[in-house]
C-alpha cells in the first residue's frame, strides 16, 4: 500500500494535525514504508480466527453507581489554557 | 563498596540499623544526579520536596513503622502523574503539565514512605526505542555516551545504571522496560497485564501498557513489585487476585526447571556476540540444574507488524485528548476551533508521535478496519496461542532481550522501520500480556551490555524473579558499574 499526498491530507484531517504542503511528500513516503511493514500480516491466513482485544479476555468490571470522587473542578481548571466562570474557553463555534 | 552502588536490600539494612538516615542517602543521590546531569536522565528534580519526604521517612523509621522501602530514594518515569510536580511524558504537549493527582503507582510508593528523587526522561509518550524522541533531548548511555540507553524508559535505565538512583520505575508497551534494561545493563521486569495499576500512568496503548521496576538486581525488583502490584478499582483492567510476597520464593532451587528456547529467537538478525552471551547464560542455568527444551513460537515474526497496527490505533484514540482545551500545550495563534486543534497538535507532538497517530488513524478509518485492525487482533490471538502451546513444554522461556547491543545516536532515528526491529523479541510478550524480564548477561567486545530475556506464564512474576535471582547469585554481570560512575 502506497499512500498519496491526498491520502496523507485526509488522514491528517481526521487526526486533527496540521501538515504543511512541504511535509506531505515526506509523510507519504515514511507512512507508506510503515504500512509496507504492517502488510507482512497478510502472509498468514487468519480465516476463522477469533480476534482478541484484551490479553486476558476479561470482561470490563462493573461497579455500583455511587459517587466516589469529590468535586475538584477548580483544581482541574487551574491547569487549563483558558477558562472563565468555570467554563473552558475556545474560539467561537456558533455565530 | 560505595554506598550509592548498594542494592535496595542493602540500603534497607543500613536505614533500619540507623547507620545512615534517609536524608543523608537522598542527598547522596541528589548530588550524583547533579554531578552527572550531562546524561540527561532526568526531566525534573525537586530537591526540596525529596528532602522533605526523606525527613518524614526518617521520622517513620525512628518510630519503627517503616517498610522495606521507607526512606529509599527512587526515580519515577515521567509518565506517572505526580500531584504538584511536572509530568511531561517527554512531550512539548505536556511540558507545562502539573497533574492534580498522583498515579496509583506513585501513591503506593508514597504510602510505603519512599522518596521521589525526580522524574526520568523518556521517549515522547513512550513511543520509541532509543530515547531520541524526547522533547527534552536524548539520554546518554552511561556505558558509552555515543550510544542510546534504549527506550522508551531510557532515563530510568541510565539513572539506575549510573547509580543516580538505586531503583526506578518504567513502563513497557512493546519492550520499553526490558530493552533499555538490556542496553543499559540493569534488571527490568514487565509484569503481567493487569498486575500493576495503570491509573495515572499516561496512556499510550491501553491493552498493552504495563508498569514495572528497573533495578540493580532481581531481589530489588521483587521489593519494588511488592509495593507496585495489586488490585486498583480505578483501573478497569486491573486484575483482582492476591499478590504474593515476591521476595519469599527468590531462593527456591532451579533443579528440574524446564527452559523453553524458541528457535525463532535465535535465528537471522541476532548479533553473534549476543547469541554467544545468551548461550553462556543458558549453560549457567544447566549447571544450576535446569534443562533446556526447544519450543516454537511460529507467529513471532508477525508480532511487529501486528503491534504497529494495534499500538498506533490505540494511541491515536488515547492521544485525541490533547486538544489544547483542558490542559497542556495550546498553540499561540489560531483563527478558529479547527486551527486551535490542528496547530496545537502539530506543534505539541513530535515527529514519531505524529507518525503513529496517523498510522493508527488510517488503520481505524472507514473501509480499512477489517484489513488492519481486525487482522491484527486475529494475529494477536495466534501469537498468544503460540505461547500457550510453548508453555505446555516448559516453565519459562528464555532468549535475547534485543537482537543487538546499544546503538549509536542517529544510526536508526531516520528510519522508523529499522528502529522498530529493536523490539522484535519483546513485543510478542506484550501482545500476549505475559510477564517478561531482562537481566544482565554479559558484554559485547565494545563493553556494551547484553540482556537475557525471561518470559513466564500469566502472573508467574515470582517464578521469573526466582529464576533471575538464582542466576545473579552465580554471576556478577548485574553488579558491574560503568567506568566513571
Amino acid at each position: 500500500m502506497s499512500l498519496s499526498r491526498t491520502d496523507v491530507e485526509r488522514i491528517a484531517h481526521l487526526a486533527r494535525l496540521e501538515v504543511g504542503e512541504q511535509e506531505l511528500a515526506a509523510y507519504a513516503e515514511t507512512l507508506s514504508r510503515i504500512l509496507g511493514l504492517i502488510e507482512q500480516m497478510n502472509a498468514v491466513d487468519t480465516t476463522g480466527v477469533t480476534p482478541i482485544s484484551h490479553p486476558l479476555e476479561a470482561g470490563l468490571r462493573l461497579r455500583a453507581d455511587e459517587v466516589t470522587e469529590s468535586d475538584r473542578r477548580q483544581d482541574f481548571q487551574a491547569i487549563a489554557p483558558s477558562t472563565q466562570e468555570g467554563l473552558y474557553l475556545v474560539p467561537k463555534v456558533i455565530e | 563498596m560505595s554506598l550509592y552502588r548498594s542494592t535496595l536490600a542493602g540500603l534497607y539494612k543500613l536505614l533500619k540499623k540507623k547507620e545512615i538516615s534517609s536524608q543523608e542517602l537522598t542527598q547522596v543521590y541528589l548530588d550524583r544526579i547533579e554531578a552527572h546531569s550531562d546524561l540527561n536522565a532526568f526531566v525534573t528534580v525537586d530537591r526540596t520536596r525529596a528532602l522533605a519526604q526523606a525527613q518524614a521517612a526518617d521520622a517513620r523509621l525512628h518510630a519503627g513503622t517503616g517498610t522495606p522501602l521507607t526512606g529509599i530514594p527512587l526515580a519515577q518515569k515521567d509518565i506517572f502523574c505526580t500531584e504538584g510536580l511536572l509530568t511531561t511524558c517527554g512531550s512539548r504537549m505536556l511540558a507545562n503539565f502539573v497533574a492534580p493527582y498522583d498515579a496509583t503507582v506513585i501513591s503506593r510508593f508514597n504510602d510505603a514512605g519512599s522518596v521521589l528523587l525526580g522524574k526520568t526522561n523518556m521517549d515522547e509518550f513512550a513511543m520509541g526505542s532509543s530515547n531520541e524522541t524526547s522533547f527534552f533531548g536524548p539520554v546518554l548511555n552511561p556505558w558509552d555516551r555515543r550510544c542510546v540507553p534504549g527506550g522508551s524508559s531510557g532515563g530510568s535505565a541510565a539513572a539506575v545504571a549510573a547509580c543516580l538512583a538505586p531503583a526506578a520505575t518504567g513502563t513497557d508497551t512493546g519492550g520499553s522496560i526490558r530493552q533499555p534494561a538490556a542496553l543499559s545493563g540493569i534488571t527490568g521486569l514487565k509484569p503481567s497485564y493487569g498486575r500493576v495499576s495503570r491509573f495515572g500512568m499516561i496512556a499510550f496503548a491501553s491493552s498493552l501498557d504495563q508498569a514495572g521496576p528497573m533495578t540493580r538486581s532481581a531481589e530489588d525488583a521483587a521489593l519494588m513489585l511488592n509495593v507496585m502490584a495489586g488490585f486498583d478499582p480505578r483501573d478497569s483492567t486491573s486484575v483482582d487476585r492476591p499478590v504474593p510476597d515476591y521476595t519469599r520464593t527468590l531462593d527456591e532451587p532451579l533443579a528440574g526447571l524446564r527452559i523453553g528456547l524458541p528457535r525463532e529467537y535465535f535465528g537471522h538478525g541476532l548479533a553473534a556476540e549476543v547469541g554467544r552471551a545468551i548461550e553462556a547464560a543458558l549453560e549457567q542455568y544447566r549447571r544450576l540444574g535446569a534443562k533446556t527444551v526447544d519450543v516454537s513460537l511460529p507467529n513471532s515474526g508477525l508480532a511487529i507488524p501486528c503491534y504497529y497496527v494495534l499500538a498506533p490505533a490505540e494511541a491515536s484514540s488515547n492521544l485525541a485528548r490533547y486538544d489544547g482545551v483542558r490542559y497542556g500545550y495550546r498553540a499561540p495563534e489560531y483563527a478558529d476551533l479547527w486551527e486551535l486543534y490542528s496547530k496545537t497538535r502539530a506543534q505539541g507532538f513530535g515527529a514519531e508521535v505524529k507518525r503513529r497517530i496517523m498510522i493508527g488513524t488510517y488503520a481505524l478509518s472507514a473501509g480499512y478496519y477489517d484489513a488492519y485492525y481486525l487482522k491484527a487482533q486475529k494475529l494477536r490471538r495466534l501469537i498468544s496461542a503460540d505461547f500457550a502451546s510453548a508453555f505446555e513444554h516448559c516453565d519459562v522461556i528464555m532468549g535475547p532481550t534485543s537482537p543487538g547491543t546499544a546503538f549509536e545516536f542517529g544510526s536508526r532515528s531516520g528510519d522508523p522501520v529499522a528502529m522498530y526491529l529493536s523490539d522484535i523479541y519483546t513485543i510478542s510478550v506484550n501482545l500476549a500480556g505475559l510477564p517478561g524480564m531482562s537481566v544482565p548477561a554479559g558484554f559485547d567486545s565494545g563493553n556494551r551490555p547484553i540482556g537475557l530475556q525471561i518470559i513466564g506464564r500469566y502472573f508467574d512474576e515470582a517464578k521469573l524473579l526466582n529464576v533471575a535471582h538464582r542466576f545473579q547469585q552465580v554471576t556478577d554481570w548485574h553488579l558491574r558499574v560503568p567506568e566513571g560512575f
